[in-house]
């Protein structure tokens, strides 16, 4: 029963020790505010218990108490909220550059794809001191990726991409949980981290059967799935050229513009119509049914690789 | 002396008197039973629950059995306990007795909203019986409408049924309040705990329609695959939990201040005090109830929601913190230079004015965002409204249940036996919650059924702790009906209160005082000559 046993988890990204910092501070704040007002609620039950000859003396109240009282808290608040808020734009905003991983949540597994191809359920191998980039999306209902020795945690919800990143920093196993609850196996969904030296990380890949790679595997679907025929380059074209149009702002058939991204590519595939590129017909057919959450985020992984020219490198 | 008029529990005799009654009196004895049925009812799935997380393996229930014992937990707890309980039971009895009037302004609809109360939690219980739901007390969707196998409608109906009882009962108060305080019954020298019922009852007027309509869109989106929450119909899952936490973040309030009013009263009695700063710590009731409604987003800051969005709601909850500790300053406060004398109401606000700390405290944890990203549905949470609910809310309820006891039944509970008993609850309560904030923070996530091994150790303190609680409680439901038979008569003011309450007979006469009583006092001012201003 003690085995293991601790107070404190392991600190294991590049964000433990500053989020640990400010729950530190909390605490400390905490425990100063608990002991003052127990303190004085003690000092005030003994000092003004009720015995003979003893008599309330009535107040009815006091201005300055009041505002320092309020004052004083309020402070303090906006200061950790602006700590607090700091700290999470800085561990909430992706960075631009980093191995990617492809997250997908389903009842009761996680499937992880490796930015080389190799996947695996519910283990995460992961190379020392990289920046660990995971767009995740879920098959079903909504789960939450949750790794406590990283302090990360981010929902992972059906028809639509979130992403986290970290970079660990300490070599060891830790665990992988799902804290969104998700149905009967909820608690058992999840497994192990398992942070490596980047050397045994490239054993390790080695080690493990060869599969496409997320470039590689989208570049034959855009040709199975006959995304070449009307996305080719030329003013006779069906469909909007898509070399070098991820990342740029797309103007819409309405007049409006959306950012080509992975979300966009998705929605592309499943509901083409929606979000249709200005100065085409809605004739795309809908891939719902057709393709799977982790071959979309190969095709935008592909789509992603195409520079202006049309040739895939 | 001239023949007193016979008092509410006597007079008429018989199930139809009970079951057809309007006075407000009986009708709270009536919500009494309910909520003390519904209670029960929780607090045996939460001991099969403690018992279950004992040892790391689920080796007491399958998981499907456990997901639905700590659904059932919530749901009847939360929706047929906590926020019912303050305001339906000691909130129908006491507000008329405590403004001077004769009954709530709408007889009927009180105790119709009773009936409602009742059929919405039997349809719960139904829903249990007939196979048990297990999303959750939050029904998150997609999971809710379109993934769970089990009886969601049943205990959606029975909730949204239930959610009419607490808009009648919040109607019925705003009115009653408004339109029948005694003559020179001014606003500010209304009883603190007539404030906070106020400031509930707009939270129940406003909010409870939001959840109720919600919860029928799930019932919706289930029968006839309307797509309103699950992508796969094209909808939208987080649309849900904004509606939801819409409402039930501000119903978080609906529990606890109701539960902060109690306490005023039981402060001020026991210290033989006014309360010290009356109008902050009434405003701030109204404060809470406006900004609860403002805070609903700090339930999504790792949903997806954006970053911005989570940024204001992450001040917003900070600024709803301050009005709640403007209030533990106050009683404090109170205490200065009181005469204060500890029977067991006092010994439960006491209690909770510890326990409200550190539930708040630790609400601020929550609301800092970078903090909530690891804490966040963790065990840490769990504590963190366990300490707020059953740290502040139930305490103030065994409070008040104590210190009007006599007021509504009559008789004294037994001081010694209740105050052993206070002492057991806060001694469980702490060794239950307390080992779960360091479980939060090592990382176990909530609606665990089975977990790491290096977890039992918290756990297995967390479920003696809870045995101790159970203790206290058990205790209470034996010496409480006790006293109704042997308990001593309670004279018309057995603590030396102050309240209109206390100038009436114990119990009351079926219309409450024998002449309509005239108010030519400040809430809560005793015979002690000096008042000072410091």
């Amino acid at each position: 029963m003690f085995q293991d046993f601790s107070l404190w988890p392991a600190s294991a990204s590049s964000n433990s020790g500053s989020i640990d910092a400010l729950y530190l501070f909390l605490i400390g704040i905490s425990v100063f505010f608990s002991l003052l007002i127990v303190t004085a609620l003690l000092f005030f039950s003994v000092r003004y218990r009720r015995r003979p000859g003893h008599r309330a003396q009535q107040i009815e109240g006091s201005l300055p108490l009041e505002l320092l009282w309020t004052g004083v808290p309020l402070v303090l608040c906006l200061f950790i909220f602006a700590w607090g808020t700091r700290l999470f734009y800085r561990t909430q905003t992706m960075p631009e550059e980093g191995m990617r991983f492809h997250v997908t949540g389903k009842q009761w597994m996680w499937k992880i794809r490796h930015p080389s191809g190799q996947s695996e359920i519910n283990t995460l191998h992961l190379p020392v001191g990289q920046k660990i980039l995971l767009t995740m999306i879920s098959e079903d209902v909504i789960h939450s990726f949750f790794v406590p020795a990283f302090r990360v945690k981010k929902d992972v919800l059906p028809g639509m991409y979130s992403s986290l990143w970290f970079t660990p920093t300490q070599v060891g196993t830790y665990h992988l949980f799902c804290a969104e609850y998700c149905g009967t196996k909820h608690s058992e969904m999840g497994g192990q981290v398992i942070v490596m030296d980047p050397a045994e990380y490239q054993a390790w890949l080695d080690g493990r059967p060869s599969e496409r790679n997320p470039l590689a595997n989208g570049a034959l679907l855009f040709q199975n799935l006959r995304c070449d025929t009307c996305h080719t380059p030329g003013p006779s074209a069906r469909g909007p050229e898509l070399a070098g149009r991820f990342g740029r702002d797309v103007t819409l058939s309405d007049g409006q513009t959306v950012r080509f991204d992975e979300r966009y590519v998705r929605e592309s595939v499943l509901e083409p119509a929606k979000r249709l590129s200005a100065g085409f017909q809605p004739l795309m057919p809908s891939y719902q049914g057709q393709i799977g959450e982790s071959d979309i985020l190969d095709l935008s992984a592909y789509l992603k690789s195409l520079r202006s020219s049309r040739s895939p490198q | 002396m001239s023949q007193k008029p016979p008092t509410y529990l006597g007079g008429e005799y018989g199930m139809r008197s009970w079951l057809l009654t309007l006075d407000h009196k009986r009708i709270a004895l009536l919500y009494l039973l309910g909520v003390t049925f519904f209670f029960l009812l929780g607090g045996v799935f939460a001991v099969l629950v403690r018992l279950e997380l004992l040892t790391p393996a689920g080796d007491l229930f399958q998981s499907e059995t456990y997901n639905k014992l700590f659904t059932l937990h919530g749901v009847f707890m939360v929706f047929f306990f906590l926020i019912p309980g303050i305001p339906a039971v000691l909130g129908n009895f006491l507000l008329p007795l405590m403004i001077g009037a004769k009954d709530l302004a709408f007889p009927r609809i009180n105790l119709l909203s009773w009936y409602i109360y009742m059929v919405g939690g039997l349809f719960t219980l139904y829903a249990m019986l007939a196979g048990g739901v297990d999303t959750g007390w939050t029904f998150y969707t997609p999971y809710s409408s379109t993934y769970a196998n089990s009886h969601v409608i049943a205990a959606a109906l029975g909730i949204f049924v239930s959610g009419f009882s607490s808009i009648l009962t919040g109607v019925n108060f705003i009115a009653t309040i408004h339109k029948l305080r005694a003559p020179g019954l001014s606003w500010f020298r209304l009883p603190l705990f007539v404030w906070a019922h106020y400031a509930t009852s707009l939270i129940m007027v406003l909010g409870t329609p939001v959840v109720a309509i919600t919860i029928l869109l799930v019932a919706v989106e289930r029968l006839f695959h309307v797509g309103l929450f699950d992508p796969a119909l094209g909808g939208d899952p987080i649309l849900f939990q904004h509606l939801f936490w819409f409402y039930s973040h501000p119903a978080v309030y609906i529990m606890i201040l109701p539960a902060m009013g109690v306490i005023s009263e039981v402060i001020a009695c026991f210290s033989q005090k006014r309360i010290f700063g009356y109008k902050f710590v009434a405003f701030s009731s109204l404060a809470i109830a406006v900004l609860g409604f403002l805070v609903w987003g700090h339930h999504m800051f790792v949903s997806g929601q954006s970053l911005y969005a989570g940024v204001v709601f992450s001040l917003l909850s900070f600024l709803v913190a301050i009005p709640s500790a403007v209030k533990v300053f106050n009683w404090i406060a109170t205490l200065y230079r009181g005469s204060i004398s500890f029977e067991a109401p006092m010994l439960y606000a006491l209690g909770f004015i510890g326990l409200f700390t550190i539930g708040g405290l630790t609400g601020l944890f929550l609301a800092t965002l970078a903090v909530d990203v690891h804490v966040h549905d963790t065990y840490f949470v769990v504590a963190h409204f366990h300490f707020v609910m059953v740290g502040g809310t139930v305490m103030a309820y065994l409070a008040g249940l104590h210190f009007w006891w006599p007021k509504m039944l009559g008789r004294l509970y037994p001081e010694t036996l209740a105050r052993i008993t206070a002492v057991i609850i806060f001694v469980g309560f702490n060794l239950t919650f307390l080992p779960q904030f360091v479980l939060g923070y090592l990382g176990m996530p909530r609606r665990y059924h089975v977990y790491p091994l290096e977890f039992q150790v918290l756990n297995v303190l967390s479920t003696a702790g809870a045995s101790i609680l159970g203790l206290g409680f058990a205790m209470t439901a034996v010496y409480l009906p006790w006293s109704l038979r042997y308990g001593k008569k309670a004279t018309p003011n057995p603590f030396d209160a102050r309240g209109l309450e206390w100038t009436t007979t114990s119990p009351p006469m079926a219309h409450n005082f024998e002449e309509v009583p005239v108010v030519s006092t400040e809430a809560y001012e005793r015979d002690e000559p000096e008042v000072v201003h410091v």
